[in-house]
Order: structure tokens, then sequence, then C-alpha cells
């Protein structure tokens, strides 16, 4: 997918300006988080999985070589194929092979973010295979002429049902509905042919288990399922961090993942999915495919950004963010929006093209405290903005304005003095009044709010004054 | 700014029996040159502040997010200075927000305010996600006879001040904070009390900008100290 991160600004304004969309993220803002408080206070073992959750996905981090190493051996064992992208594009290369050499025609997609990353309907296009995207948010987007969504796990969160029924109305050519579950069957309808008739089922994978071979998806909609185990080829394409030791581990993060994302204490369907058809099953793929894309991902192995890659893909954390809330999942340009997003667009992409998103953010750390994976996600940012410090991509005039406050703040009498000066400019600036309505230094505070008006002297002054009153007092 | 903030913690803190000392050399401590990125400023004042307030058993800060700057991250800063680390996590150990301070520390449980009226906690991210300043303020605010105390919708959810955030990003920050001042609003209470300035100037700047006249912003060192008596 195209990174438009760069243009961060101006796509916040449209967003915060289109009052359709402020409509939609205030009806369900709160909603997610308040299903996981919910999920999470009834299941009192929360805090000891979220650590061991961390563990896991820590230790495996530690040797990714070996435990890649280990699912490869046991994936090939069960008659599937590992392929290994460098990044996205090569991996879109891989899969238009694997398209070729069976005769594809028709992709049937169940959701997969490594996809978006790689742009992978675009490609399967370019080479003459259709891809069908079949979970019902991203099915909405691609109808939509292929708009990108919003969020990890709601991709079409920003989106009211009137706008599907206006879109199903247009694209299906069948009257306008807006009973959800009506909406529901007319998707069901134009999808099961699809299904049948396709040649590839792609999914993405939100787990990989080395001791098995297999690879875990977690869905809600049943169409992972059907995607894997009808076609006759089934390609899996995620993440080389995805991998995990064993089964017991997979229990543990299956306990925590779905209470993260949804509040649910386990998803519709988990598929656990290991090798193609065997001789004698009734069911299953001819041919597995695994492709494993680094995209960046290998160099953030043993850097001081590595905490990034224990992500699972819950989505907890733009849940409770109050800038995502705000601005919704397509401001930030990519396709990983909110906290996750703003740590993983710049070390994917590229600092220079997101250069906003470290920034755009208070730090005030709930996604921190909500991550499953314990995810220092403010402090990732902060890193970032150092990052950028020492790569000289920050403004002059920060740069500059920085120095300044620095050098002064060292000084303790230059400290004194400013302070001074500042709080008597501030009082001209206020005219007398208990506040400041327009403060050329600082445009961006007084577009939005008032300054409140500083006291007369400040604390320094007044301190000293008493201090020097109270050692004449003690003198008499 | 509001130097009265300063001098009610300094009452809070003698009524409950401590002798308060404030540095003559004391600056900043860094914490908007940490978050911008900048960390040569940041461990220049970290060092500044270290060495002056390390020889006190105890260093308090009517702040969340400065107490937080030296509690969480000042070892951080020195992550690869032994030297600097072992005295920034010794100065870590005893450095305290106000109402955590004289809840956990002085066992404080009466307090001199006089304040009457109702008034709802706005919990600033820095105080209760670093340091876990949740029930302190309340407590000391339940002492109080003449306080009524409502919690708002979302009491823990940022205010949209973020520091430089605040200026660079104006109109998230704008929204953001629009919907804490509803929030303060839908309570009913006639006051809010918080435990960060930043946050303090951000929902009082936006409550006016937006019309509200009547809400009372207040410090909690403030609401919980009383008006300053004679000598302040």
């Amino acid at each position: 997918m195209e990174i438009r991160s760069m243009h961060f600004v101006e796509r916040v304004r449209q967003r915060l300006d289109d009052d359709e969309l402020q409509r939609n993220l205030k009806r369900t803002r709160g909603r997610n988080a308040a299903s996981r408080a919910a999920a999470v206070a009834a299941f009192p073992d929360f805090d000891a999985v979220r650590q061991r959750a961390t563990e896991i996905r820590r230790s495996v981090l530690r040797d990714l070589d070996v435990w890649l190493e280990r699912f490869e051996a046991k994936a090939t064992e069960r008659g599937a194929t590992v392929l290994w992208a460098r990044d996205g594009e090569h991996a879109c290369e891989l899969i238009a092979d694997i398209a070729k050499r069976h005769g594809v025609r028709t992709v049937v997609k169940s959701k997969s973010m490594v996809s978006e990353e790689a742009g992978l309907n675009a490609a399967l296009e370019a080479a003459g295979v259709r891809p069908v995207e079949t979970d019902l948010g991203e099915y909405i987007l691609q109808i939509n002429d292929n708009e990108p969504p919003s969020h990890i796990i709601m991709p079409v969160i920003h989106k009211s049902k009137e706008q599907v029924s206006e879109l199903f109305a247009r694209v299906h050519g069948t009257p306008p509905k807006t009973d959800i579950e009506a909406l529901t069957h007319e998707a069901r309808a134009v999808l099961r042919p699809e299904f049948l008739g396709a040649d590839m089922g792609l999914s993405g994978g939100n787990f990989l288990i080395a001791e098995t071979g297999s690879v875990a998806i977690v869905t809600n909609e049943g169409n992972g399922r059907l995607c894997t185990t009808l076609p006759r080829v089934h390609v899996a394409l995620t993440g080389i961090e995805k991998v995990i030791p064993t089964l017991e581990d997979l229990s543990t993060l299956l306990r925590i993942l779905p209470r993260s994302a949804t509040g649910q204490a386990l998803t519709n369907y988990v598929s656990m999915l290991t090798g193609p058809k065997h001789a004698g099953d009734p069911d299953g793929p001819e041919h597995m495919y695994f492709v494993l894309v680094d995209g960046g991902r290998a160099d953030l192995l043993g850097s001081e950004f590595e905490d990034m890659l224990r992500c699972i893909r819950c989505g907890a954390c733009m849940n409770h963010c109050p800038v995502y809330q705000t601005v919704g999942g397509h401001a930030y340009g990519w396709v990983y929006p909110g906290p996750m997003g703003s740590v993983l667009t710049p070390l994917y992409q590229g600092l220079e093209k997101a250069k906003d998103l470290p920034h755009a953010a208070t730090l005030c750390n709930q996604c921190g405290v909500v991550c499953p994976v314990s995810i220092p996600l403010p402090e990732l940012m902060r890193r970032l903005r150092e990052k950028q410090v020492e790569c000289g991509l920050r403004p002059w005039s920060e740069r500059l304005a920085l120095r300044a406050w620095a050098w002064v703040a060292g000084r303790p009498k230059l400290y004194a003095l400013a302070s001074r000066v500042g709080v008597r400019y501030l009082r001209w600036l206020a005219g007398g009044r208990d506040r400041i309505q327009v403060m050329g230094l600082a445009p961006g505070w007084t577009a939005q709010r008032d300054f409140p008006a500083p006291a007369a002297q400040t604390f320094r002054e007044l301190h000293a004054a008493r201090q020097a009153a109270k050692r004449q007092g003690g003198a008499r | 700014m509001r130097p009265s903030i300063a001098f009610a913690a300094i009452r809070l803190l003698e009524s409950a029996g401590y002798t308060v000392v404030v540095p003559d050399t004391q600056t900043c401590c860094g914490q908007p040159g940490y978050n911008a990125g900048d960390r040569a400023a940041a461990r220049a004042l970290a060092r500044k502040l270290i060495a002056e307030f390390e020889s006190f058993p105890h260093v308090v800060a009517p702040s969340g997010s400065c107490a937080g700057t030296v509690k969480v991250h000042y070892a951080e800063l020195f992550a690869d200075d032994p030297a600097w680390r072992a005295r920034a996590e010794a100065l870590a150990e005893k450095t305290f927000e106000l109402t955590q301070f004289l809840v956990d520390v002085a066992g404080v449980s009466t307090v001199p305010g006089t304040f009457s009226g109702s008034v709802t906690y706005h919990d600033c991210c820095s105080g209760l996600r670093e340091l876990g300043v949740k029930a302190q303020p309340r407590a000391l605010m339940d002492s109080l006879p003449g306080v009524r105390r409502v919690e708002m919708r979302d009491c823990e959810e940022c205010c949209g001040f973020g520091g430089l955030f605040s200026v660079k990003y104006p109109d998230i920050s704008g929204a953001i904070v629009q919907r804490k001042c509803e929030s303060i609003r839908g309570s009913g209470a006639y006051a809010v009390a918080l435990g960060d300035l930043g946050c303090m100037m951000n929902i009082e700047g936006r409550l006016r900008r937006s019309g509200d006249e009547l809400t009372e912003v207040i410090h909690i060192a403030e609401l919980l100290a009383g008006p300053a008596g004679e000598g302040g």
C-alpha cells in the first residue's frame, strides 16, 4: 500500500471536518474499550496470562531464526511449502507465481493485514488473477473502489450501516436495506459462489506454531475456514514475527487475544491448518504454501524497537487511543493506524515518510496499559522522536526553541529572569483580563482554547520575599 | 503561572509536620525535552535536578507528570551511565506526587481545606498510569466535609494536552479536550479538580473558550489546602 503518512496534518483536518465520519466515530467510540474491560473483569487470571503472553512473545524473538527454521522443517514435513519474502513486493511476486503454476483465476481472501502492506490485490489483478475479499468488512471496502481499512480488525468501523446500505444497493443492484442481518445475507449470497468457485484461498495468520508447522487463524465470520479448506490451493501470508513455539503457547495467547480485541472470551472460529489434504482426508486444499514476509521486521530484532515485534494485532491500542478515536484510522496514511501504526509505519516505511506519527500522540499510555503483550508503545514513540532529532528530521524552529529552552533552564538565574519577563509579557497580552485569546508565540494553543493569564508574580519571587520576611521576623 | 499551587502544596506538607525546602537553583525536570526527543537536554537537566534534590529524604512535586519524569524516566535516561543511573534510581525511590506522598508516606487523613461544593476529579495520565495516583486524591477530597465528590464519565481518559502535542496538533488536541469538557459538564459538578498544571490550563482554557464561565478548575493542592492564611 502506498504511504500517505507525510500528509498527516491535512488528512486529520479533512477527517475532523467530515461530519459523517465524526458521527460514525462518535457512535463506536469507547465501545470496544468497554467490551474489553468487561472481559478482563470477568477473567481473574488476565494479568497473569498477560505476563505469560508477553514472555512467550519476548522469548521467541530472542531466537526468532531458530523458531522459524523449526517451523519451516515441520511445515515442510507435513507437505506444505514455505517461501520467504524479503518484502511486500517480493511476496506479491511469489503469490503471483503460485497462482500461475496452479492455473488460478480467482482467489478468495480472508483478512490479512500483511496483504495490505504488500498491496497484494493490485498485484494479483495485474497478473490477471481476480481477488475477492470475503471478510465482510474487507468485502465492503473492496467493492467501494478498494478503499483501505481504517482498523486492523474492524476494517470498516468508520462506516455507518446507512453508508453500507447505499453501497450495496448501488453495487449489487438491490433495493436498499438497513437491517444489518439482511445486509449480511446479501453479502453472503454474493460470496457463497465465490468460495465454491475459487481456485485459491489466501489467508493471513495470527500465529505460526513451530512444533506442528501449523498456522492458527482467529475469525468470527467463518470465511477464513471456507477460504482455507475449499479451494485447491491455500496460501497463508503473514509476517515472520508471528511464530510461537508450541500449541501450549497458542492456548495462552488465545486466552488474551480475543479478550483484548473484541472482549470475546473466544472468537467464533479458531482454525488450525497443517499441511495440505492427506490421503483419506475428506477435505482440504491439494497444495498449501506459507509466504512469510520480512518487510522490515528482521531489522528490528536486537534493536531498541524489538518490543514492537511482540504485537499480536488485537487493536486494543487504537481502541483506547484518544487520537485514533478522534481522527479515525485513515488519517494515519498507511496500513496500520493508532499507536501500533505510529510505531510500525516509520520503522517499516522510513522515518522521514511518517514524521508526524510518533509526535501525534499525547503519550497518555492508555495503549501501553491495555497492550496484551506489554509493548511500551509511548516509550517507542518517544524513541522515534529521539531518532528524528538524531537524524536531523525536526524543523529548525523546533530545534532552536528546544535548545534555547534547555540553555536557559540550565541557568537558574536566567531562568528566574525569563520566568519573570514571561509572566509580565503574558499579563500584558491578557490586558487586565483573566485570559489570553490570541497568542502569537503559540498560535496552536489559542486556536483551540484560551490561555489562562498567569499570576502577577512568579512563585520564585514570592517565595524569596516570604523567606526574607521570615528571616527578618526571626532576627527581631 | 500559578504560584498559589506551590504555596498550597507547602501548606499541606507543613500541616503534615514536614519542613519544606525549595532549592534556589531548581528550574525544570527536563520533561519537555525528554518528550520531544532531545535526550541531551533532558539528561543535562536531569543531572542538575538529581544533584539539587538527592540530599533530601523526600522529594514531592504537586504534579504527576513532573514526579513521573523523575520517578519513572530518569533511570532510562542514564541507561548507559551506571553512576548516574544509580543516583537516578535512588532519587526515584523517594520522589512522590503530592497526594501520593500525603496518603502513602505521611499517612495523612485530614487536610485543612474548606472547599464547599460538588467536585469531579480528572485523573491526569502521568499521575494515574505512571504512578498509580487514583485513590489518594479521592480519599483526601472525601475527608473534607464540604466536598461532594461526583465522578465524571471517562475520568481516566486523556484531556488531550500532551505537552507540545497541544500546540503541534491543535485540531486533534482541541477535539479531545472538548470531549473532556463535555464529560466534566455532564457530571454536573461545580468544579473539576486535578493534579497537573498542563492539563489544568488545557481544560480551563477550553471551558472558557467554549463559553463556560462557571465551572471552576482547581488544582488538587489548592482544594485540599484551602485559602492561604496570613503569610501564605
